[in-house]
């Protein structure tokens, strides 16, 4: 069981949060003057990084806040876990 | 060569068993080879068959990083079935299903492959609804699809409650016969056997750490046993994808998720037949040594760890409850856990990439196993011609920048919830 510190409402079990994928997705500012190349990179493409992963936990069952974490995928240690900022800032959350 | 029957068992057991010999051979790998297919699990070692056996292509080498089936062949609820609702994806299942029917005889190596049926439960009047949409897309597609009421369930799975005074009453379901299970080890083993016999080299404990390309295309891999040239490269190590794709620079629409699978203490015969039920997730059958095989839902977030958590454990076991309240002294015997290539539109990627002479096996979802077959035989088509078979032109890497996505379930880029 994941054990994720929220901000605001402190350690919960994962069972009270909803997984919302990787952090580092950001929707093309300018929708007209996208090409399709960035819209697939938006939609489909991902890192998915072997080692920590920024990625995005919805508070469901608690302060229904969005959330993002620095896990390890490989340990599933969370690295850390803040309120949600955009843009995600260059060191992670 | 030794071609197992009654014969050779027979002779075998006169002389005790002591003069067999192993089913493959342990090469060392040579320097070249006209394709090289990385990871030996159930799809490369199929491929590399079909490779040699169709293709006419024998010097190939299948490298595997641990041992033969030691990833998701070996770690998956062994179902088999082709009950899909989209015409690509049945055509290609559907393809596989009847290679199943004969891959015993064809491999000369005992599949145990078992046409016990897959039932799926209804709960509802709109989801049986659902099911006869797809059963008869799967009848228009020649496949078998029956659509059952409640006394039909009832009485093909007799120990079920289909009491109508529970949370999920069963409301009928859609069965299609021919879909069963399989023994998972022996697909790896006979595929390996069988290629083995065809001249292919079974290259184990040999990781791919590089792929090597020229202007023309890829023109071989690094590895922890030195570098192997070849101009053919195909990717079937489904789990890490990503990490080998980008090797060669491609990125691929694929994030890793854990599934986990267990099994009870063996008990005797209670389930001929294999049951999902539809309003949690659970998937149950009963292999041969008497264990119940169960598996549900993947845990749902990023993971590269061969292990999962407790809630997924726990929502199967008490959907299993659900509908067998008589199992519920039933103790788990192991649970463990594979890491799956989940795509964007929750299905396969299976065909070329955008480098020349790489080509890709992956995404599988959590439905490789039953795919082995016919993955084996379109991947080893697409690497021996450059060009997808027929079976798999819709299944390519290409289709998200075509907006030809495959979204079975219509549920989204969102991989966690396909």
């Amino acid at each position: 069981m994941l054990l994720i510190d929220c901000p605001h409402c402190g350690p919960r079990a994962q069972t009270e949060f909803s997984y919302g994928g990787a952090a580092n997705v950001a929707r093309p500012p300018a929708p007209e003057e996208t090409d399709d190349a960035a819209w697939i990179e938006y939609l489909y493409l991902r890192d998915n990084a072997k080692g920590q992963h920024d990625e995005l936990w919805q508070h469901i069952f608690g302060c229904r806040r969005w959330l993002q974490l620095r896990r390890d995928v490989i340990s599933h240690e969370i690295i850390s876990c803040s309120e949600l900022r955009r843009p995600l800032a260059e060191d992670g959350p | 060569m030794n071609r197992y029957s009654f014969a050779s068992l027979v002779r075998h057991g006169i002389m005790g068993h002591r003069g067999w010999k192993p089913a493959w051979r342990d090469p060392e790998p040579k320097t070249n080879y006209d394709a090289v297919i990385v990871g030996g699990g159930g799809h490369g070692l199929a491929s590399a068959y079909y490779l040699a056996k169709n293709h006419g292509l024998n010097n190939v080498a299948v490298l595997e990083k641990g041992w033969l089936g030691g990833g998701n062949t070996g770690r998956n609820t062994t179902i088999v079935r082709s009950n899909y609702l989209l015409d690509s994806n049945a055509r290609f299942y559907e393809h596989g299903m009847k290679l199943w029917e004969g891959l015993s005889r064809d491999l000369n190596f005992n599949v145990m492959f078992s046409q016990r049926g897959v039932i799926n439960l209804a709960h509802s009047k709109g989801q049986l609804e659902a099911f006869r949409r797809r059963g008869n897309a799967m009848r228009l597609n020649g496949i078998d699809a029956e659509l059952l009421n409640r006394d039909d369930v009832a009485a093909l799975v007799p120990g079920m409650d289909v009491s109508g005074d529970v949370r999920f009453p069963v409301e009928g379901g859609l069965l299609q016969p021919r879909g069963g299970t399989a023994r998972h080890d022996a697909v790896a083993w006979g595929y390996a056997r069988a290629a083995d016999r065809r001249g292919v080299d079974i290259i184990q404990n040999c990781e791919v750490t590089g792929i090597r390309r020229d202007h023309a295309g890829v023109s071989g891999v690094e590895t922890s046993r030195g570098f192997i040239a070849s101009k053919r490269i195909g990717l079937a190590v489904a789990g890490h994808s990503t990490q080998l794709a980008a090797m060669a620079g491609v990125r691929l629409p694929i994030e890793s998720h854990v599934l986990q699978a267990m099994v009870s203490e063996p008990v005797k015969p209670v389930l001929d037949t294999v049951v999902t039920f539809g309003a949690g997730h659970l998937y149950v059958s009963q292999s041969d040594k008497g264990e119940l095989v169960m598996g549900g839902d993947i845990d749902g977030y990023n993971s590269f760890a061969q292990r999962g958590n407790l809630p997924v454990i726990e929502h199967v076991a008490a959907c299993l409850l659900a509908l067998f309240p008589q199992f519920s002294r039933l103790r788990i015997l192991r649970t463990w856990g594979g890491i799956m290539d989940m795509t964007m539109d929750g299905s396969p990627i299976i065909g070329t990439t955008p480098v020349p002479g790489l080509f890709l096996n992956g995404g599988w979802c959590y439905g490789g196993f039953k795919a082995t077959p016919a993955s084996g035989w379109v991947f080893a088509h697409t690497m021996a011609t450059g060009q997808p078979h027929a079976l798999n032109a819709d299944l390519c890497l290409d289709r998200f920048h075509r907006g030809r996505a495959l979204d079975e379930k219509g549920a989204g880029p969102k991989p966690w919830a396909h």
